[in-house]
């Protein structure tokens, strides 16, 4: 079953839990999408409604940059450990 | 009375309270480090509630709203604006947030980056996409100001409904007279300087637009150069700038409830983005931009460089009017008087991006 690690700034999304077990797999796809339907707050501040990965933030699928592993189709094994963290950005 | 001022900035909104739009208590930020570039107060209900347009950098756009002056903030857990599928479009900003008139209560619009209007009918929590202006066949024209493209003024009529006016950058202005379902450009005697033809039935850059508060067929609108007034409901405009020392700026505010007062804070050029000579001063007409009057007792002295943007100047609907003001530079001022005096609100606060009052 993969998990999810939280960022701090996120927390308030997730009830203040820093890592999220979700059941699907397969595909970083297929882990927002369950994400969306259960913590939607939280998914679309990582996906916006057209679906693309937000620009500054980060995905790490195991340690891999997803958008160097095909993005949200990147694999996502069953024990997978999916990073979110964002991108140094800003002003 | 309380006289609340929310205060939208690059890095958190703040609200200020008074009992004499003279002292004000300053809050820290709520949302600290969030951009907001729209804010709104709805006091049609039966308590008054605050309307906020939060824009993260790195996790996106959202409308909070709350119910007891910002002690606490509720967003729903869908989002509250977002592009139907098959549009291919997110929203990137939310620039402004309009309650609707009084015959509408529960009614809020909402303007956005891209170019779009959206309507709530459950009070500003969620807003649905207003489809023949986003299908219209003018939008592959639109252009982008240096901010965005965006519609970031809505003006819904106060007496009918099914007539709203609405501005965005750069693509001038469009107004429906039938609730939305057919829009058309009124820009008519806007000139667009920066494109081949000067005089296009759409494509201007409007910065901002105000509503006479006697007349409701009479609009004020502050242009990438140029000051305009119109007489006929947006039919035609015709320039007010002669009276002002520039015809650039951003924003035009209205008197709350009488005809033909306005504010405006001109600036040298699209070049040279400063106050006239360096003076912080507001402009204020009584006769609906003939003549226009320097305004600045109790504004800083000396060499003033920061800029006003768009929203970042308002009025309350007290009596006498209520005038505020907030700069890039982080300082907001407050005149109780019409603009004949300021006194400071707040300095050294992030870029002051709008600022709108209410009593409450």
């Amino acid at each position: 079953m993969p998990s999810v690690l939280i960022p701090g700034v996120l927390r308030a999304e997730s009830g203040g839990a820093s890592r999220l077990e979700v059941s699907a797999d397969g595909s970083l796809r297929a882990v927002l999408d369950e994400m969306g339907e259960r913590w939607p707050r939280l998914e679309r501040r990582i996906r916006d409604e057209s679906g693309a990965l937000r620009r500054y933030v980060n995905v790490y699928v195991d340690g891999e940059d997803c958008r160097r592993s095909g993005g949200l189709d990147a694999p996502v094994p069953s024990a997978a450990e999916i990073h979110v963290l964002p991108s140094v950005a800003g002003g | 009375m309380t006289h609340m001022l929310a205060i939208g900035t690059q890095k958190g909104l703040f609200l200020a309270t008074s009992d004499d739009r003279r002292s004000w208590r300053v809050s820290s930020a709520h949302f600290p480090g969030h951009a907001i570039y729209a804010v709104a107060f709805d006091t049609r209900g039966p308590v008054p509630r605050v309307l906020a347009g939060v824009d993260s950098s790195h996790f996106g756009p959202s409308v909070l709203i709350s119910d007891d002056l910002g002690e606490s903030w509720q967003e729903p857990e869908a989002a509250p604006l977002a592009f139907p599928a098959g549009t291919d479009a997110a929203v990137e900003r939310v620039w402004q947030i309009a309650p609707a008139g009084p015959l509408e209560p529960g009614v809020v619009y909402a303007g956005t980056q891209p170019s779009a209007l959206w309507r709530s009918s459950d009070g500003g929590r969620t807003y649905e996409l207003i489809r023949a202006l986003w299908d219209h066949p003018h939008r592959p024209e639109w252009g982008a100001g240096y901010g965005g493209q965006a519609i970031h003024t809505i003006l819904p009529h106060p007496a009918d409904p099914d007539r709203i006016l609405v501005a965005m950058s750069a693509g001038g202005v469009y107004r429906t007279a039938d609730g939305g379902e057919t829009w058309s450009a009124a820009n008519r005697g806007i000139k667009a300087y920066f494109l081949p033809d000067p005089w296009p039935e759409f494509g201007q850059c409007v910065h901002k637009v105000a509503r006479d508060a006697a007349d409701p067929d009479r609009y004020y609108a502050q242009n990438h150069h140029g000051v305009y007034r119109s007489t006929d409901g947006g039919d035609s405009w015709e320039s007010i700038a002669a009276g002002l020392p520039s015809d650039f700026g951003f924003p035009m505010a209205a008197h709350p409830s009488r005809g033909g007062t306005i504010w405006n804070f001109p600036l040298v050029s699209d070049g040279e983005r400063q106050p006239v000579g360096l003076e912080c001063r507001v402009f204020r007409s009584d006769d609906g931009g003939d003549t226009w009057q320097p305004q600045h007792k109790g504004l800083p002295d000396g060499p003033y460089y920061p800029v006003v943007l768009r929203d970042a100047l308002c009025t309350d609907g007290a009596a006498p009017a209520g005038v505020y003001v907030g700069t890039r530079a982080g300082e907001v001022f407050a005149s109780a008087d019409e603009g004949e005096t300021w006194s400071m609100v707040a300095a050294h606060l992030p870029d002051v991006l709008c600022v709108r009052a209410a009593g409450v």
